[in-house]
C-alpha cells in the first residue's frame, strides 16, 4: 500500500536559528507549517506572524456564564425559593455572594480555557498524530528545535521543501508518513480482563471510601454525650431507668387530675363544658376512630374485628348507655370499666368531651325517629 | 568588559513640561492658599489629599524600582529611569509635610488632651497616637525612604559611567531590605495620616488598601510618562509595544488587586456588622457621599478593568494613556473619599468647592517639575546596567 506523506521535518540547534527558520519558511510562502520547541520562545508569534488566539473569547464567555449561574442560583435559592434570614442580612445579600460568584466565574473560565484548548486546538481525543513516535518528536521535546512543513500546504513540493529547509540551516531532514491503520479489537481477551480488573478495583475502592473512610469520625464528643436517652438504660439512677416516674404528690404541668378517679360513678353530676360544633365533632370523630373504634366499632355497634376474641365489647346504642348523661360517659372514658382500661393518659380532657359529643351524634343517628327526620328536613329548607 | 554602543542620543525635553509644571504649581498653590483663608479646615484636608497623593506616587515609584531589582526583571530596565525620576520626590515630602505638622491640632481629633480625657478608646491609643511620637514617626519614615532613594538612585547613576556590574548586585541587596521596610512604613503612614483622622475606627486591612492605591497611582504616573515619551520618540527606539504591554498588564493586575482589597475591607465590616466598624462606612453612605462611594466601584474598578481587559488594549498607547490618567484621577477620588468625610462644618458657599482642585493640581505640577529637572540632569537610559541589552531585546 502506498504510504501517505504527512510532511517534511528539519531540526535546528538554537532558538535564534529556529526563529530565523520560522521567518524564512513563512517568507517562502508556506502556510501549513508548524514549529516545535521544548519550551516557549519569546518572539515566535511575531516570527510566524500568528494572529492573537481566539481562546480569550471562550474564556470571557464562560466566565460571564459562571457569573450569571452563580448569581442566578443564589438569588433563586436564597431569595426566591426558600428565603432565610441569615445574620440579619437581606435575602439577596450581594456582598456575601460576591466571593462565590468570583469563584464560579474563575472556575468556569479556567475549565473552559483548558478544555477548549485541548479539544479545539490540540484535537484532544486524537492520539495518533503522524509525528508521534518519531525521532523528530523525541528531539524537539528534549533539546532541539524543529520545523515541519505539511503536505497539505498549497505550495508543497517535496524536493523544494527539503531544499528550503536545508537552505535555512536545518539538518536531519525527514519525510514523515501517516501511520498505517492499526487494528485494535475491542473484544481482545486481555482488554476484557483489564476492564474487569479496573471495574473491581474502582468499585472496591469506592466501597471502602464511602463505607469505611467516610464513617471514620475524627471525634465523637457530640455523639456520646452524658445525657439521658428515652427508653434506654442509664447508670445515673439506681433503678437504671432514664425515664422517671412521677414524683409523689406532684402534678404534671398543664395536667388537671380527674376528681372521681377510682370511683364507680361520679358522686356529683359532671356538666359537659363543650358545645358540639362542627369542628368539635370532627375532632371527636377523629379521636373516636383512633381510640374507641378498635373495640366498639366504627359506629359504636360493638361489632369490631375483636368480636369473639374477648368478652364482647358492648354496643354504645343500648338503652343503658343512651340513658347515661354526658358525665357518665366521660367518667367511663377516664376511669375505664370492666375490661376497658383507662384512657386518661392518651386522651386530653377537651378531646374526651369531643368524643362524648360524637358518641351522642352516633346514638342520635342510629336511633332516629320520624319526627327527627322531619325536623332535619325542615331545617334543610 | 565589552562596551556596547546603544546608538543613543538623549533628546532635550521641551521647556513646555517645566512651564506647565510650574504653572500648575503656582496656580494650584495660589488658589489653595485662597481656599485656606476662606475655610482653613476644609483646605487643610485638601492639602492632606494632595500630600498623600504625592506620598503614594513618590514612595510607590521607589517601590517599583526596588521591585525590579528584587524580581530580576529585564523588561523594565530601559524605562527604569522614568520610575527613578518620579521617586526623587521622596525627600521633598519632608518639606511638604511641615505645614501639616504645624496644624496637627486642627486636623487630628486625638491631638487634643481634653478629647482624650473623656474617651476610653483614645486613652488606650494615646501611647501611639500622640503628637510627639507622630512627628517622630513621620520624620523617621521619610528619612528612611530618602536614604533608600538616595542609595538606589545614586548607585544607578554611578553605573552609567563606571559600568560596574557589582552595583546591580548591591542594589538588589538594598532593594531586598527596602521592600519589607516599605511594607511596614507605608502601613504606618497610611494609618497616621488617613486612618487616624477618625481615631475610633478599626480596620486591619487599611494599610494594604492604601498600598494598593499607592502602587496603582505610581504605576499610572510611570505608564503615562513612558507612553508619552515613547510616542514622541524620547525613549530608545528599541523600546517596543512589548514593554508597554508589560506596563499595561501590571496596571491591570493592580486594578484587580485594589478591587479585591477594597471589597475585602467592605465585606468583612459589612458581614460582622459591628457598630464600631460600620459607622465609618455609614458616614460615607450619608447624603451625597453615597454617590461617591458607589462611584468608587465604577471609577476605580469597572472602567479601568474593562479598558485594560483585552490583550491589544494593554499595548495600545492611546488606551494606556487614557487608563493611566483615569486611574490617577480615581486615586485622587479615592483619597478624597477617605479623607474628606472627616470635614465637619455647617454652611459655606459651594463655589469654593471648585478650589478643591487647587492642591491636587499643584501636586501634579510638582511631579512635572521634578521629572523635567531629573530628565535634564540624568540619562533616560541606564546605559551601564548589565540587564539593559536583555531588556531592550524583550519580547513577549
Amino acid at each position: 500500500m502506498e504510504k501517505k506523506l504527512f510532511g517534511v521535518t528539519a531540526l535546528f540547534n538554537t532558538p535564534d536559528e529556529i526563529i530565523k527558520a520560522a521567518k524564512g519558511v513563512r517568507e517562502s510562502g508556506y502556510v501549513k507549517y508548524d514549529v516545535f520547541t521544548p519550551y516557549p520562545i519569546h518572539g515566535m508569534d511575531d516570527a510566524m506572524k500568528l494572529k492573537p488566539s481566539k481562546l480569550g473569547y471562550l474564556t470571557l464567555g464562560f466566565g460571564l456564564t459562571g457569573t450569571f449561574i452563580a448569581l442566578f442560583s443564589m438569588w433563586f435559592t436564597m431569595a426566591m425559593d426558600y428565603p432565610m434570614i441569615i445574620g440579619g442580612k437581606p435575602f439577596f445579600a450581594l456582598p456575601a455572594f460576591i466571593p462565590v460568584t468570583f469563584e464560579l466565574t474563575v472556575l468556569l473560565a479556567t475549565l473552559a480555557t483548558v478544555i477548549g484548548m485541548l479539544t479545539f486546538f490540540f484535537y484532544f481525543p486524537n492520539n495518533s498524530h503522524p509525528l508521534h513516535d518519531t525521532t523528530f518528536m523525541k528531539a524537539v521535546s528534549h533539546d532541539r528545535y524543529g520545523v515541519c512543513i505539511e503536505s497539505i500546504d498549497p505550495k508543497f513540493d517535496i524536493t523544494k521543501a527539503k531544499t528550503a529547509l536545508s537552505g535555512l540551516g536545518g539538518y536531519d531532514i525527514q519525510e514523515i508518513y501517516y501511520p498505517e491503520k492499526s487494528d485494535i479489537r475491542l473484544f481482545d481477551p486481555k482488554f476484557i480482563v483489564f476492564l474487569i480488573v479496573v471495574a473491581a478495583v474502582t468499585s472496591g475502592a469506592i466501597y471502602f471510601a464511602l463505607n469505611k473512610l467516610v464513617y471514620m469520625q475524627p471525634f465523637t464528643w457530640m455523639q456520646h454525650q452524658q445525657k439521658l436517652s428515652a427508653q434506654a438504660e442509664t447508670k445515673f439512677f439506681a433503678d437504671k431507668f432514664s425515664m422517671r416516674p412521677k414524683v409523689e404528690g406532684t402534678v404534671a404541668r398543664g395536667y388537671i387530675p380527674y376528681e372521681f378517679k377510682g370511683l364507680a360513678a361520679p358522686t356529683t353530676e359532671i356538666v359537659n363544658p363543650t358545645f358540639p360544633s362542627e369542628k368539635n365533632l370532627a375532632l371527636g370523630k377523629k379521636k373516636f376512630l383512633t381510640f374507641c373504634s378498635p373495640c366498639h366499632g366504627n359506629y359504636g355497634d360493638g361489632d369490631s374485628r375483636l368480636r369473639g376474641q374477648f368478652p364482647n365489647p358492648p354496643s354504645l346504642h343500648s338503652a343503658k348507655v343512651r340513658g347515661w348523661n354526658d358525665g357518665n360517659l366521660y367518667h367511663v372514658l377516664v376511669n375505664g370499666q370492666n375490661v376497658m382500661p383507662s384512657y386518661e393518659s392518651q386522651i386530653l380532657p377537651e378531646e374526651r368531651w369531643a368524643i362524648v359529643n360524637y358518641i351522642r351524634v352516633l346514638q342520635k343517628a342510629k336511633n332516629a325517629t320520624l319526627e327527627d327526620i322531619q325536623a332535619v328536613r325542615k331545617e334543610g329548607k | 568588559m565589552s562596551e556596547i554602543n546603544y546608538n543613543y542620543d538623549q533628546k532635550v525635553l521641551p521647556k513646555k513640561v517645566l512651564n506647565i509644571g510650574l504653572g500648575l504649581l503656582v496656580v494650584g498653590t495660589g488658589f489653595g492658599l485662597i481656599g485656606l483663608l476662606l475655610d482653613s479646615q476644609r483646605f487643610l484636608l485638601n492639602y492632606l489629599i494632595a500630600f498623600t497623593f504625592l506620598i503614594s506616587v513618590a514612595v510607590g515609584t521607589l517601590f517599583l524600582v526596588a521591585l525590579e531589582y528584587v524580581a530580576g526583571a529585564d523588561w523594565s530596565v530601559p524605562i527604569r529611569r522614568v520610575t527613578e525620576f518620579f521617586s526623587s520626590t521622596v525627600p521633598f515630602l519632608l518639606i511638604l509635610g511641615i505645614p501639616l505638622l504645624f496644624n496637627i491640632g486642627s486636623l487630628f481629633h486625638w491631638s487634643h488632651p481634653e478629647a482624650i480625657a473623656n474617651d476610653k478608646i483614645l486613652q488606650s491609643k494615646a501611647p501611639y497616637l500622640n503628637t510627639q511620637f507622630f512627628i517622630i514617626r513621620f520624620i523617621v519614615i521619610i528619612a528612611i525612604w530618602s536614604l533608600f532613594w538616595f542609595i538606589l538612585s545614586r548607585n544607578s547613576k554611578k553605573q552609567d559611567t563606571s559600568k560596574d556590574q557589582s552595583i546591580t548586585k548591591r542594589n538588589i541587596r538594598y532593594s531586598a531590605i527596602f521592600i519589607p521596610v516599605f511594607a511596614i512604613t507605608i502601613s504606618l503612614i497610611s494609618i497616621d495620616w488617613i486612618m487616624s483622622l477618625d481615631p475610633h475606627w478599626f480596620s486591619t486591612i487599611f494599610g494594604i488598601y492604601f498600598f494598593a492605591g499607592t502602587v496603582l497611582a505610581s504605576l499610572s504616573v510611570v505608564t503615562y510618562a513612558v507612553v508619552k515619551l515613547y510616542e514622541n520618540g524620547y525613549l530608545h527606539p528599541r523600546i517596543k509595544k512589548d514593554h508597554l504591554y508589560s506596563l499595561g498588564a501590571l496596571l491591570f493586575a493592580f486594578v484587580n488587586f485594589w478591587g479585591y482589597i477594597a471589597f475585602s475591607q467592605y465585606m468583612l465590616i459589612w458581614y460582622a456588622n459591628l457598630p464600631e466598624e460600620t459607622y465609618w462606612y455609614l458616614n460615607r453612605w450619608e447624603g451625597m457621599w453615597i454617590y461617591v462611594s458607589l462611584l468608587q466601584i465604577v471609577v476605580h474598578f469597572l472602567v479601568p478593568y474593562s479598558v485594560l481587559l483585552s490583550q491589544p488594549a494593554k499595548m495600545d498607547p492611546k488606551k494606556l494613556k487614557f487608563a493611566a490618567l483615569w486611574i490617577l484621577f480615581a486615586h485622587l477620588i479615592d483619597l478624597y473619599w477617605l479623607i474628606m468625610p472627616n470635614y465637619h462644618s455647617e454652611g459655606g458657599s459651594s463655589w469654593i468647592y471648585l478650589l478643591e482642585f487647587a492642591f491636587p493640581m499643584a501636586a501634579v505640577g510638582i511631579l512635572c517639575v521634578v521629572f523635567y529637572l531629573n530628565y535634564k540632569k540624568t540619562n533616560i537610559l541606564p546605559v551601564g546596567d548589565p540587564k539593559l541589552e536583555k531588556g531592550l531585546n524583550f519580547k513577549l
